[in-house]
């Protein structure tokens, strides 16, 4: 069945064909590619620009004092009572969302059988695909007023509820990041172990985790930093007092929540007081960049090479 | 300087080709006939797989490859810009190891080749499918079907699907790399059955590891070991009275 | 009758047996905790909204009077800012992706543009407000405008977007690009015609995800100033507008003042919550239904 009029048609349409799409669409892509380098670019010449205007009229002896009062008639700009909100929020997510995250991790890479993980996982998906708005207001209007009936010196705005609100937020995160770490050890590992009667328990201690050491690492970093850069839930539930104290019961502002304030607030282009938002926002992004690069380090450093 | 013999379709010459440092051809020299199913045998590694490939230049797919020597398609090499590469693959199909036809219906599969190339009018590509599907003896098996997925169609009748796809650009050669290793007994039979029609319009190149399928169907085998073409003759004659020791040992199947 | 070569302590290995099953307990009671917040976190958001979740206020305009109030400015809002996020990352993310996956050759600048996508991922999203503040509502004099939200969360959510179409680009597996290639098509028409149709489910699945994180997001739209109250409307992008979050937060704030508020946030967040649902669904459903198994 030869037909060459298909031949002759198709040698004639190749000789014809126009190259263009093919060397135009790799620039197009490269292009398009280059935008999110280009958004990098952006938020780190954003920030800097302005956060030089207000490094250049603010002495360094103002920046690290704990006098925060950008709005007075006397205004000063001390960053240490954000740095305190932010640290103590931190502190406190993390000391929820570590312990539940691992044991959550644990059980549901060890223990659980098969059956219970497939309907466990997606309850740890919803709670990671809850909007932090929402965990906003539980911590505001449920948390709290528990919150305050064991503690009754405990304000309406408060360290405490946003910070232990985060940590269940975070949980899902150190969870499946850890639970992949421990399901990447090889089970010859483990069956090593229990061959030689060890535990489910003594296995995991013994050999899973040290084995999946630097995925649970940089899973805990990788929390750190997102605790660091959620804004939601200290916006709403613990104020925004410039106070510079330990207290937990009471009303701080952390880095996030100042840039809130002020973005949504009146404070005008070309004052200092709007430079400091690029101040922090800076400090902000370079905290939350240094962590990203030690949990990609540790992993690539330490990755396990079974 | 066009080679006058028409009845030569390829003529390798000095071949050699490299994967990085490992070289996997090794001047390579055979002359390839019109109208004739060439067979290419040799144990796993051979390179005969990676020569097929490099016949129509699929092989460049592959990072860290190079190539030395020349390869003429009808007098023009085809490593030269003289040919482009687009129209040495319409005229020289490939049929795969593995049934890989597109998850598209039937009919869009055959007239994926033709589409591409420019051609729309629908008429025209409704006598393509025919002709092509019938030409891979499918056509009475799927005619009332055209529209559904050819993910639907058995292992067999997909390989023969990939056939009709290639032989739709009417294809002057169409190589085969091993078409029937994942296939069925019944399903390798009537590939093999249509390879006899195939012949009267293609002249085909077919790698196989069964040498008894190299037996039945081709006219000419060219047997491949360590990267280099040890013997290439009539078909009767290799599997009858081969000249080299090491051919002699591989079809008694002493090794491979 | 003991023969052990070893000095077995039966007593200890009883012990060892019963810290095990201590703390895999101690392990699900935790889950069962987690799993009970979470409950008790929808149960009150359910029963706030009781009484204040009906179509007067899926249809109405913001009130001063609680009773009157309504979301559809917040849901038209949402709307029309999808309307910027979804074309937007749709043709940056697959661009990208399709760079990555398809064009790029191991070289500097893809491993650049990749170090660069995983670390974009992970910066605080209200920087991203500070950047469009800066650049969408000043430079390019946006405003608070559906524009220049739309497109401060289109970058937002890019990474997203991105990965998902790279894992989907990673798994169209590579016998259909010989067969393309094979038929003597150039990269271009295998991509268009061969690829990216067969990533087209996994590339729309995280669309979706990208879409609900956009939907959820908070603190780049404050970051921008979006107005405390909003009484008219948009209709254009050029408008001001308010969206789902966005009210809740100032709902959620004001409680203090009117107690209903708090009622009137709980039933926002439940019509945000199940548009997230219904979202996520889909992406599940289109990810089952479209795999191919090949």
């Amino acid at each position: 069945m030869k037909n060459n009029e298909i031949r002759d048609l198709i040698q004639h349409n190749i000789k014809n064909k126009s190259h263009f799409s093919d060397k135009a669409m790799p620039l197009f892509f490269l292009t398009m590619a280059l935008i999110s380098v280009l958004t990098t670019f952006g938020i780190v010449y954003t920030l800097v620009v302005d956060a030089f205007k207000f490094f250049a009229n603010v002495p360094l002896s103002e920046v690290f004092s704990t006098r925060l009062q950008p709005l007075s008639a006397n205004p000063s700009f001390g960053i240490l009572p954000l740095l305190n909100g932010t640290i103590l929020t931190t502190i406190i997510a993390m000391i929820v969302a570590v312990p539940v995250g691992m044991a959550a991790a644990i059980y549901l890479s060890q223990f659980a059988s098969k059956k219970l993980r497939k309907m466990l996982k997606p309850i740890l998906e919803i709670l990671a695909g809850i909007p932090t708005i929402v965990y906003g207001f539980f911590a505001y209007s449920v948390v709290t007023p528990i919150l305050m009936t064991l503690i009754p010196s405990l304000e309406p705005k408060n360290v405490l509820s946003p910070g232990l609100v985060m940590g269940i937020m975070i949980i899902p995160m150190v969870a499946s990041l850890s639970e992949d770490a421990m399901n990447a050890v090889p089970s010859i590992m483990k069956d090593g172990a229990t061959g030689l009667g060890s535990t489910k328990l003594e296995t995991t201690f013994k050999v899973v985790i040290p084995a999946a050491i630097s995925g649970i690492m940089s899973s805990i970093v990788l929390a750190i930093s997102r605790a660091i850069g959620e804004t939601m839930i200290v916006t709403i539930a613990s104020g925004s007092s410039k106070r510079f104290t330990f207290d937990i019961t009471q009303s701080m502002q952390t880095m996030t929540s100042y840039i809130v304030e002020f973005t949504s607030g009146d404070a005008g282009s070309g004052t200092v007081g709007y430079y400091s938002l690029y101040a922090v926002g800076l400090i902000l992004f370079i905290f939350t960049l240094t962590m990203n690069l030690i949990a990609q380090y540790i992993t690539k450093k330490y990755g396990e090479r079974y | 300087m066009k080679d006058n013999n028409m009845d030569i379709v390829y003529d390798v010459k000095g071949l050699n080709l490299w994967y990085g440092d490992n070289q996997a051809l090794k001047d390579i020299n055979m002359k390839i006939e019109k109208n004739k199913i060439t067979a290419i045998i040799g144990p796993s590694g051979c390179g005969k797989s990676t020569f097929v490939k490099t016949l129509n230049r699929m092989i460049e797919n592959v990072d860290g490859v190079r190539t030395s020597g020349e390869i003429l398609y009808y007098g023009d090499d085809i490593f030269t810009n003289k040919l482009k590469v687009e129209e040495l693959r319409t005229r020289v199909g490939m049929v795969f190891q593995k049934p890989n036809p597109f998850p598209k219906s039937i009919y869009e599969n055959v007239v994926y080749g033709p589409k591409i190339h420019g051609i729309k009018d629908k008429k025209l590509l409704m006598k393509i499918t025919e002709e092509s599907l019938r030409g891979a003896a499918l056509w009475d098996e799927v005619k009332d079907r055209l529209n559904e997925n050819a993910y639907s169609l058995s292992g067999g009748q997909q390989q023969r699907l990939c056939i009709a796809r290639s032989m739709a650009v009417n294809p002057e050669v169409i190589l085969m790399d091993e078409p029937t290793s994942a296939l069925d007994p019944v399903a390798t039979m009537k590939i093999e059955e249509l390879m006899e029609d195939l012949k009267k319009d293609y002249t085909v190149v077919i790698v196989t590891h069964n040498m008894q399928q190299a037996a039945r169907i081709s006219d000419k085998t060219a047997f491949f070991l360590n990267g280099e073409l040890i013997e290439f003759d009539v078909t009767s004659k290799i599997f009858g009275t081969p000249k080299d020791q090491r051919t002699e040992d591989y079809i008694t199947g002493r090794f491979g | 009758m003991k023969e052990t070569r070893f000095n077995i302590d039966e007593n200890r290995i009883k012990r060892r047996i019963m810290l095990n099953n201590r703390v895999r307990d101690l392990f699900s009671v935790v889950i069962v905790l987690v799993m009970a917040i979470l409950l008790v976190l929808l149960y009150r958001i359910g029963k706030d909204s009781i009484g204040w979740l009906d179509l007067q206020f899926l249809t109405s305009n913001l009130s001063i009077f609680p009773e009157k109030a309504g979301i559809k400015g917040a849901i038209i809002g949402s709307l029309y800012m999808m309307l910027v996020v979804i074309p937007i990352t749709l043709i940056l993310g697959v661009a990208t992706a399709i760079y990555l996956e398809e064009y790029a050759n191991d070289g500097k600048v893809q491993r650049f543009i990749k170090i660069n996508i995983s670390n974009l991922a992970s910066v605080p999203s209200v920087i991203f407000g500070l950047l469009g503040l800066t650049f969408f509502s000043r430079m390019l004099n946006l405003g608070s405008s559906i524009l220049a939200g739309g497109l401060t969360m289109s970058l937002l959510v890019l990474p997203i977007v991105v990965v998902a179409a790279q894992e989907a680009l990673k798994a169209v597996p590579s016998f259909l690009r010989e067969a393309s290639y094979g038929m003597g098509a150039d990269k271009w028409t295998t991509i268009w015609r061969v690829i990216l149709p067969v990533a087209l489910p996994g590339i729309l699945t995280g669309a979706i995800l990208a879409m609900s994180r956009a939907i959820g997001e908070t603190a780049p739209l404050v970051a921008l100033g979006i107005p405390t109250l909003l009484m008219r409307i948009p209709n254009s992008l050029m408008d001001n507008f308010t969206v789902l979050p966005i009210q809740i937060y100032y709902w959620t704030l004001d409680s203090v003042l009117t107690r209903e508020y708090t009622f009137l946030a709980a039933a926002t967040i439940v019509v945000l919550l199940v548009t997230l649902f219904i979202l996520n669904s889909i992406a599940i459903v289109i990810r089952n239904k479209f795999q191919k198994t090949f």
